[in-house]
């Protein structure tokens, strides 16, 4: 099978990156290494390849409230210029994806969703909404740059020469770039200060290379990517979230604050097992799928993403677990090798992140 | 790719092992390290572990994955890198090296083990 390429492969080759498929794209592991990019992303600012995702344009009459009723958020407090987090649900409440709405105007949005469930949303969402709201597939004429960490906002400033300081977490401007239109979001996910940028495909190469002349400035790949997500303890769909588990089970139960009767709204507080952070003892890591038990072997859930946290020196894991011992403080992971202790601590892992910090 | 030194043996499974004497020094490749990415964990022998060629002997863990460590030749241990506790990433900096792992008593001629020119068309042949 072969694999679709994003915009910026020549640069990756060009850097010498590991490549890997990633939901059916061919896209950068690494360049440097994991934890240097990762570090790297944590001191000074990362460049990441996010082409893969999948952005919907919805607009027409009526689009507020048919879009509303397609989706968990809230959008009756959602201002132009604003996005925000939240579900695409099935009928029983669970996750089809997690995706970010950004509102342009009364009845026009934008939907940044997962590429491997694009198909999916797109399908779910054209039979939710009334055929006289407009939902186009942008994807394939939209790039996505992510750049991370807290010498982003000044390698952003220095590259497009304006001011984006008044710009507040989880906001967005339309801007420029050579010519072409640019959206500047200030999202991410690291737990970093960082922005992402929406773009033509045809300029992508160009702000990738900008940015990247900026001295605090490496390439960063999906590995980098997936441990700072991990120590900010975000989300992950196809690991923490999935048709299985309720925003409430992945402890997300505060952001379903829309009053509107939305698809899976009835189901969506049930709780039968908790997403919970353990803490390992050591470097050593446990993986998805590995099993966790009580300290006296009672089964009690599964991991669904772990590794070596490189900004905490150890390991750590997200796992499902029973609702009824997800207040307990000791687990036991039984990986393919060997049981590891483990404690239950507080999300996020990593707790210095930047991406809320106040900038005027 | 880096040059594999002419004075080790090399095994299919990427380890490579100098003998001194009655002793062989043990460790992995770079192309082992290469693979594996940035090693975060290694799971050591302790001194006085007994192991026979072709078999386990401890993992390394990366990022990204864990592997087994297959031991290159038959014999115990008598003294293991300690550095590799806490600064497991030398076994990328440095895998022939100051990233070696375990020291070994011999306790038997080592067999089925390559010199560099073969391992090196070894792992050509495994990239493609």
């Amino acid at each position: 099978m072969s694999e679709l390429r994003t915009p910026l492969i020549g640069r990756h080759i060009a850097l010498g990156a590991k490549m890997a498929p990633f939901a059916g794209w061919l896209m950068p592991i690494q360049y440097e290494g994991i934890v240097l990019e990762h570090e790297h992303t944590r001191k000074h600012a990362g460049l990441f390849d996010t082409c893969h995702m999948g952005e919907f344009r919805i607009e027409g009459p009526g689009a507020d409230a048919a879009l509303a009723r397609a989706l968990s958020h809230n959008l009756a407090t959602l201002k132009a210029d604003r996005c925000r987090y939240g579900f695409l649900l099935n009928a029983r409440g669970s996750v089809l994806d997690d995706c970010i709405v950004y509102r342009f105007g009364p009845d026009n949005f934008m939907l940044v969703v997962n590429a491997a469930c694009a198909a999916g949303d797109f399908a779910a969402l054209r039979e939710r909404l009334p055929q006289f709201v407009s939902l186009t597939d942008i994807s394939e004429d939209t790039a996505k740059i992510d750049l991370q960490g807290p010498e982003s906002h000044a390698a952003l400033e220095q590259t497009l020469e304006k001011n984006f300081s008044d710009l507040p977490y989880f906001s967005f401007r339309q801007s420029s770039f050579n010519d072409a239109p640019l959206l500047v979001s200030r999202t991410g996910y690291t737990g970093e200060l960082g922005y992402e940028f929406y773009l033509p495909p045809d300029k992508a190469e160009c702000l990738w290379s900008a940015l990247l002349a900026a001295d605090s400035v490496k390439p960063a790949g999906l590995g980098a990517r997936d441990t700072l997500r991990l120590e900010a303890g975000l989300p992950l769909y196809g690991h923490e979230l999935d048709e299985n588990h309720t925003p409430a089970e992945a402890g997300l139960a505060g952001l379903l604050t829309s009053e509107v009767d939305h698809v899976g709204r009835t189901g969506v507080t049930k709780v039968r097992e908790r997403l919970v952070g353990l803490r390992l003892s050591n470097r050593r890591a446990a993986r998805n799928g590995d099993a966790v038990a009580l300290p006296d072997g009672t089964p009690a859930g599964h991991v669904t993403s772990g590794s070596f946290a490189p900004s905490l020196g150890c390991a750590v894991a997200l796992a499902y677990v029973d609702a009824a011992h997800a207040n307990k403080k000791n687990f036991v992971i039984k990986t393919a090798r060997n049981e590891l202790a483990a404690v239950r601590t507080n999300l996020p892992f990593y707790t210095q992140g930047t991406a809320r910090v106040k900038l005027t | 790719m880096s040059n594999c030194p002419s004075d080790l043996l090399y095994s299919k499974t990427h380890e490579w092992t100098r003998l001194e004497g009655e002793e062989a020094v043990i460790g992995i490749t770079f192309f082992a390290q290469e693979t594996l990415g940035d090693v975060t964990y290694v799971e050591m022998p302790q001194v006085g572990d007994t192991f026979t060629a072709g078999k386990e002997f401890g993992s390394v863990e990366s990022v990204k994955a864990a592997s087994e460590l297959v031991a290159p030749v038959s014999g115990t241990v008598t003294s293991v890198n300690a550095e590799l506790e806490n600064a497991p990433e030398i076994l990328n900096a440095s895998p022939f090296g100051d990233g070696w792992i375990a020291r070994i008593k011999l306790s038997a001629k080592p067999e089925c083990l390559m010199d560099a020119a073969a391992y090196e068309a070894h792992c050509a042949a495994e990239k493609h």
